[in-house]
């Protein structure tokens, strides 16, 4: 079965810092495939480099069996979006929700953008009330509905979820973890989660892998990570670091910098 | 004077302060509606708009309002002090001061508006293209910008003037030229800062054109500090319009400018002060008054202070 | 540990006046602080904040405090003039914040920073101050302190920030130290590093420490006590060690509704709140 993204030997420079090195990912379709790092490791860059955000990059990426060049057109738009992590800073103050969501329906000529605004606000949980307000008159978590509403609204088959959920609270990243796993498995779709989260990627993907210093360090399964079955040192270190203080774990912890 | 929100009908006032608005024009005038708001506490902001609001009244209704033909020269009349039939007396060919104040307001207003429309689209577009695309686009702009800005504006515009020859319709194409630098500034500099938002990023992955985001994304988060600049700056224009009909630059005789009636009353302002002092007073007022109201909306509209 | 109080607090109420009308932050909140860590934990809009604040008198103009007891040893904290809060902040109860980028001066060089809040409080000269500035940055584990001495707030990681922060909340020995989500912006690594620093200092000084924070699990694995609070109230008071006995459903929800590595792909309980808990 061909996969719905393969990324091969992708290298990436930004200024003159090598920030990727040598990643290779392929996730299934349908797949849930999930990036682990602490800050600087490099998760949020090939998020960034599949949406044509990185100029400097080397390697492979096809995305539904299509190579991507350096641009992005609108073929690709309607098959890959992305949620970001600031659900603060990534609605426009100045627009309304209606507006947020109608645009891109506008822009891809898809049509009926009055009953796809509705669905989309349905899809994610929120009633017709939110239609017309403004960011600012909403809550992180009912913003964050809205950037995932945004993103399904052109039908994409591919998701790609940067720390979706970092910044809300505890329970409110329930309910959009919880939403994010619906909306997988009612449309088919295909995510790359990013978090620094070990216990967020183990809960929503089948395979993760940990970076470090812009590699990838290991692999495992979300059955692996949670049997603790890790080899590689630094792995190992993270997921001790996610068990909560330990004063004997801190102490043994090494500086990978 | 302070507009209570009761004084709006219940039934309207609650379709503005509505929190699930119905469409996009209900919720645009919601948020019109609450800047409304927040402008009616600042006293001074609402004596700013009242003068201007005047401006404008005058401006409209001049006819009704002037007692006296502007232009009917009396010589028989002239130079009269401030009386019950010349509330300002009359200038050196015996016309009513007082009319010809009113009529006058139309060329401040005249020429305020018509910079404002030309200098303001123009300093947008080539700030938010510098801001946006950076790089040689960017230095281009900019240093175009500088030359212009090099200049001071009253000599700049005396150049043009002088070259494009007088009348007032020079005096607003000289002003214009010289006003669209600052807000180019302004509004690249709001482009720099606002270009690498999430939102921004967000819009391009959903296709939106370099145009698109330019027009629709970034310019609304330009306009709050154009506007308060613009504002201020009118102030400023009446100024230097005042001071090319002062050169005779600008207006033409008998056109009852009121940089050109200071001009003309200078030879006596010692014994007739009033000739030159009443339009003086009225510049003066004006600019006060767009001042004030550039101010109170500096204070509805900061974009740092949230929505 | 001993189990003198340092801090007693009795029904605070926090209200600030806003635009919108009213709005109560923190509404009869009581507890005793000895020298112990109490963590403070709850969700945005809790009071959590706004509590620590309270404590240090640093609650926003707007805001009106009332409160039965704010007792720290014979001072009323309630009616303290400006310049009693002065002696009392920094010297006797001190606070870190979240983000060094934003409690740091950027324009000043850390070694500035830290010998300007050294002679605050000592009467050294030059480069005495010096000397046990970079003895500061030692204590806290700074590897390289002439390096970082030298340095801007900006040049430094997250971390070793916080970790000057730290150096410099605690020149003048102060009895409580209020951590308001001092770990929150750093990564998970570096998070408990910083802790272990806190963890020491604390401990060897005899401090009281306050942790507020959102993150539960990290806070009773860290502290003594725990206080849950939601929307102003605090909910429960339990030690951290029997916080799998907790008895309110809010806390109860907190604890559940956080995702487990067990290789479990199920829907994760969600949080229904109700509206009781709101009164109290």
């Amino acid at each position: 079965m061909t996969a719905m993204i393969e990324i091969t030997k992708l290298n990436a420079w930004f200024d003159d810092n090598h920030v990727l090195k040598d990643i290779d990912i392929s996730i299934p379709a349908n797949g849930s495939f999930g990036l682990v790092g602490e800050s600087g490791s490099g998760k949020s860059t090939v998020l960034r480099t599949i949406t044509g955000l990185v100029d400097d990059w080397e390697g492979n990426i096809l995305v539904n069996n299509k190579e991507l060049t350096k641009k992005r057109d609108k073929t690709f738009y309607r098959l890959a979006q992305m949620v970001f992590q600031d659900p603060f800073g990534s609605l426009h103050p100045r627009h309304t929700i209606d507006r947020i969501l109608t645009e891109p329906v506008n822009i891809h000529k898809l049509g009926n953008s009055d009953a796809r605004v509705v669905e989309a606000l349905k899809q994610v949980g929120l009633d017709n009330s939110f239609r017309f307000r403004y960011p600012h008159q909403l809550s992180g978590g009912q913003r964050q509905r809205v950037a995932i509403a945004r993103a399904l609204i052109l039908e994409p088959k591919i998701l790609l979820l940067d720390e979706p959920t970092s910044a809300l609270d505890v329970s409110i990243q329930a309910e959009v973890l919880n939403l994010l796993t619906r909306l997988r498995n009612d449309l088919g779709l295909t995510y790359i989660m990013v978090s620094h989260d070990l216990a967020v990627v183990a809960h929503m993907c089948d395979d993760i892998a940990i970076m470090n210093h812009g590699r990838i360090v290991e692999r495992a399964t979300a059955g692996q990570l949670a049997d603790g079955k890790l080899e590689n040192p630094y792995s190992q270190q993270l997921f001790k670091a996610a068990g909560g203080y330990d004063r004997a774990v801190i102490d043994s912890f090494v500086d990978w910098n | 004077m302070n507009i209570s929100s009761n004084a709006v009908k219940p039934g309207l006032k609650q379709w503005l302060t509505s929190d699930t608005p119905q469409s996009r024009w209900q919720a645009k005038c919601g948020r019109a509606w609450l800047g409304w708001l927040k402008f009616t506490e600042n006293r001074l902001a609402m004596i700013g708009l009242s003068i201007v609001l005047a401006l404008i009244l005058v401006t409209i209704f001049a006819p009704l309002l002037a007692p006296y033909d502007p232009l009917a020269a009396d010589l028989t009349n002239r130079i009269q002090s401030p009386s019950a039939e010349h509330w300002f007396g009359t200038d050196q060919l015996g016309r009513d001061i007082l009319s010809r104040l009113i009529y006058g307001a139309q060329y401040t207003l005249m020429i305020v508006a018509l910079v404002v429309i030309t200098a303001a689209p123009v300093g947008l577009l080539v700030g938010t293209a510098a801001g946006f695309f950076g790089g040689w686009i960017d230095a281009t702009l900019m240093r175009i910008t500088d030359i212009f800005l090099a200049f001071p504006k009253l000599i700049l515009a005396l150049a043009f003037v002088s070259a494009l020859g007088p009348g007032i319709e020079n005096a607003v194409l000289a002003i214009a030229l010289t006003a669209w630098p600052p807000y180019a500034r302004i509004a690249r500099a709001e482009t720099i800062t606002v270009r690498k938002s999430d939102y921004i990023e967000a819009a391009r992955l959903q296709g939106v054109s370099n145009m698109g985001l330019i027009l629709g994304h970034i310019t609304p988060m330009c306009i709050s500090s154009l506007v308060v600049r613009v504002t201020l700056d009118m102030a400023g224009m009446i100024l230097i319009a005042a001071g090319l009909g002062f050169l005779g630059l600008g207006a033409q005789p008998p056109m009852p400018e009121w940089g050109a009636m200071v001009s003309e009353g200078r030879q006596f302002l010692l014994e007739q002060w009033w000739v030159s002092t009443v339009p003086g007073l009225a510049i003066f007022i004006v600019s006060l008054g767009f001042n004030l109201l550039g101010d109170g909306l500096r204070d509805v509209l900061d974009p740092r202070g949230g929505d | 540990m001993t189990t003198d109080t340092l801090l007693s607090v009795k029904n605070l109420a926090i209200t600030f006046s806003t635009s919108k009308g009213p709005v109560h932050a923190v509404r009869g909140v009581s507890f005793d602080l000895g020298r112990e860590r109490l963590g403070i934990v709850g969700e945005s809009g809790s009071g959590k904040s706004q509590t620590g604040r309270a404590i240090l008198g640093l609650t926003a103009a707007n805001g009106k405090i009332t409160a039965d007891q704010m007792q720290f040893h014979d001072l009323d904290l309630r009616n303290l003039s400006k310049r009693d809060w002065r002696k009392v902040r920094g010297a006797r109860i001190s606070m870190i914040m979240q983000d060094p980028k934003y409690s740091l001066n950027p324009v000043m060089t850390i070694g500035d920073q830290i010998i300007e809040a050294y002679r605050e409080h000592h009467k050294v000269n030059a480069t005495e101050a010096k000397r046990r500035a970079l003895d500061m940055l030692a204590a806290v584990k700074i590897r390289d302190p002439e390096r970082v001495f030298k340095s801007y707030p900006h040049e430094v990681s997250g971390g070793m920030g916080q970790r000057v922060m730290i150096a410099m909340m605690l020149i003048p020995d102060p009895e409580i130290l209020i951590a308001d989500e001092p770990t929150s912006a750093l990564d998970v690594t570096v998070q408990l590093q910083v802790m272990a620093i806190l963890d020491d200092l604390v401990r060897e000084r005899g401090m009281a420490l306050v942790f507020i924070s959102h993150d539960l699990h990290l806070v009773s694995s860290f502290c003594d006590r725990v206080l849950v609070m939601y929307q102003g109230h605090v909910v429960e008071e339990i030690r951290a060690s029997e916080l799998d006995q907790a008895k309110h459903p809010y806390t109860q929800g907190l604890l559940n509704c956080l995702p487990k590595m067990d290789g479990n792909h199920a829907e994760l309980p969600v949080l229904t709140r109700e509206a009781s808990w709101a009164e109290a």
